[in-house]
């Protein structure tokens, strides 16, 4: 469709229309001991902005579909996207994405979806602060990966809540992020398991652990939460506490099966 | 453009012969939830009935000093679960209707949280409903409707509303919650009264 | 009873709508709170999906979904709020 709306320039948030896809698997690997890394080229992919979402439908042979939808660690115009999937117990689609998919499968996906957990560089000057609890770590990687991509420098940190350092997903790629000229800052909190010599016991993330890793809310970030309901409520609860505007947090629970 | 997914087959799904059409088994307990689970102390808790002339409560206590029936049955979820012989405890509305004077034919069940469902009178009597409060032997978990839901097991379950707090009669057969957002304005699982 | 953001809705609502539905902006006829669909409340109840006020909990919206219809009502909110020009290009 022609737009014939005079003078109104697409802003800044647009993004491709999404639609049904058939997607072919051309690599399924092991990210972590419980979650795999998919790359799926997918035919008229139509490219996605960094912290996009998509849907999987898996149909059984008697026509039963399962749907879930799952944050795309890649961006860009690429027709190929990549996905990092957690498997969760008693789950019905994502042991299966883990433990059976392989290259050559084809997967229906839908998207890509969401406009508005997303960050694209140059869109906003604001310093951005990343937090990750878990797999919720899928769509920040993205995020920040496209800024690193498009030579952005906009401030940028990532606090990732993780059980064990085997946990970490795309733990070589985050450390080349980090040690790059305009550097993402990490910070880890290890739940379980920390490494030997790290500063901190394994726990659960503390109000004073964001508080200490966070940019302070008088340099008024952009601060994007992704992870299990809990733990999205909890930090956004903190974070409202320590004086961060309600509307410059967005975020992302990630639930089901 | 569906296609079959190589080497998927999702959770099993049993076929039975006690089982409406379209129907499979589970042998655990769903949760089916459309907001916030209620969190309500029995000794807060009250059931109320509204009527044409006025209303009748009982308290948790008074409402346990019932006749309390045993009740087994079977459950069928409209998202096509059903669940067989399943064992509860609660106050038939039989029993209940034993102390309420009404001309009105339809009932509007109403819960703690704001669900509401509609029913016909004539389908909650008879031996076809109750306020149950105990499920498998123990108190009815907050998740499945505790402290007391309504059992209409005849029908869908979503017309066992969760977290039951009253009904309300009524002079018509006005849709409840799921019943105004695209469900059967009746429910009946043998005729498959899914939707609209 | 666990909840998901109205982000989640980008999936199911991009079936029946042209645009994407979790930018426009809703107000809650409950408490007046205006935000994004995308910071209202999901609840996912496998019989249909749930969208209530972030602030207040009020029920903003259902969606039910056979397997040839579905049922969306804007139960909560009156005019919701929609970016001209955003946030879709046609594709190809």
């Amino acid at each position: 469709m022609v737009s014939d709306a005079v003078g109104t320039a697409p802003p800044a948030t647009t993004v491709p229309r999404a639609g049904w896809h058939v997607g072919t698997v051309t690599a399924a690997n092991r990210e972590t001991p419980n979650a795999a890394r998919l790359e799926i080229e997918v035919d008229g992919w139509p490219g996605n902005a960094p912290g996009q979402h998509l849907d999987v439908r898996l149909t059984a042979p008697d026509g039963y579909t399962a749907t879930r939808s799952y944050s795309i660690a890649s961006s860009g115009d690429a027709s190929r996207v990549v996905l990092a999937v957690d498997r969760l117990p008693d789950g019905e689609v994502s042991p299966f994405l883990v433990d059976e998919v392989r290259a050559g499968d084809r997967l229906e996906v839908h998207g890509p979806l969401g406009a508005f957990f997303v960050w694209r560089p140059g869109a906003d000057p604001r310093p951005v602060q990343l937090i990750a609890g878990g797999s919720g770590v899928v769509p920040l990687y993205a995020i920040a990966s496209a800024r690193a991509d498009a030579g952005d420098e906009t401030p940028f940190r990532l606090l990732y809540s993780v059980r064990t350092p085997d946990d970490v997903y795309f733990a070589r790629e985050l450390e080349a992020l980090a040690g790059t000229s305009a550097p993402l800052r990490l910070d880890l909190v290890y739940t379980r398991r920390a490494p030997e010599g790290w500063p901190h016991p394994p726990g659960r993330i503390t109000r004073e652990r964001l508080e200490d890793a966070v940019l302070p809310a008088v340099q008024y970030p952009l601060v994007y939460v992704c992870g299990s309901t809990g733990f999205v409520e909890r930090v956004a609860g903190w974070l409202v506490d320590a004086g961060h505007d309600a509307r410059s947090i967005r975020t992302e629970r990630y639930g089901g099966t | 453009m569906s296609f079959i997914t190589r080497g998927f087959s999702g959770r099993s799904r049993e076929r039975d012969d006690r089982l409406p059409p379209g129907q499979t088994l589970v042998h655990d307990f769903p949760v089916l939830s459309a907001g916030p689970t209620p969190d309500i102390d029995t000794a807060d808790w009250e059931f109320t009935i509204r009527t044409e002339t006025g209303s009748q409560s009982w308290n948790w206590d008074e409402f346990m000093a019932l006749d309390i029936d045993e009740v087994s049955t079977d459950i069928h979820c409209v998202t096509h679960w059903s669940k067989l012989g399943t064992s509860w405890r609660g106050v038939s509305l039989d029993t209940i209707f034993d102390h309420v004077e009404t001309e009105l034919d339809y009932v509007m069940a109403h819960s703690y949280g704001g669900y509401t469902t509609n029913v016909p009178l004539d389908e909650l009597l008879d031996g076809k409903a109750w306020v149950a409060f105990e499920f498998d032997g123990e108190p009815l978990e907050a998740e499945h409707g505790g402290p007391a839901r309504l059992l209409v097991p005849h029908l869908y379950f979503w017309k066992s509303a969760k977290w039951l707090r009253g009904l309300e009669m009524m002079s018509s057969d006005e849709p409840g919650f799921w019943e105004q957002n695209g469900y059967h304005i009746h429910g009946d699982p043998w005729k498959e009264e899914r939707y609209w | 009873m666990q909840h998901l953001d109205g982000n989640a809705l980008a999936g199911p609502l991009a079936e029946f709508f042209a645009f994407d539905v979790t930018m426009a902006v809703a107000k809650c006829e409950g408490c007046g709170s205006i935000a994004e669909l995308a910071r209202a409340m999901v609840y996912p109840s496998g019989a249909g999906t749930v969208v209530r006020c972030g602030s207040c909990g009020r029920v903003l919206m259902t969606l039910v979904e056979s397997e040839d219809r579905a049922w969306i009502r804007f139960t909560g909110m009156g005019a919701i709020e929609v970016r001209r020009g955003a946030p879709v290009v046609p594709e190809g």
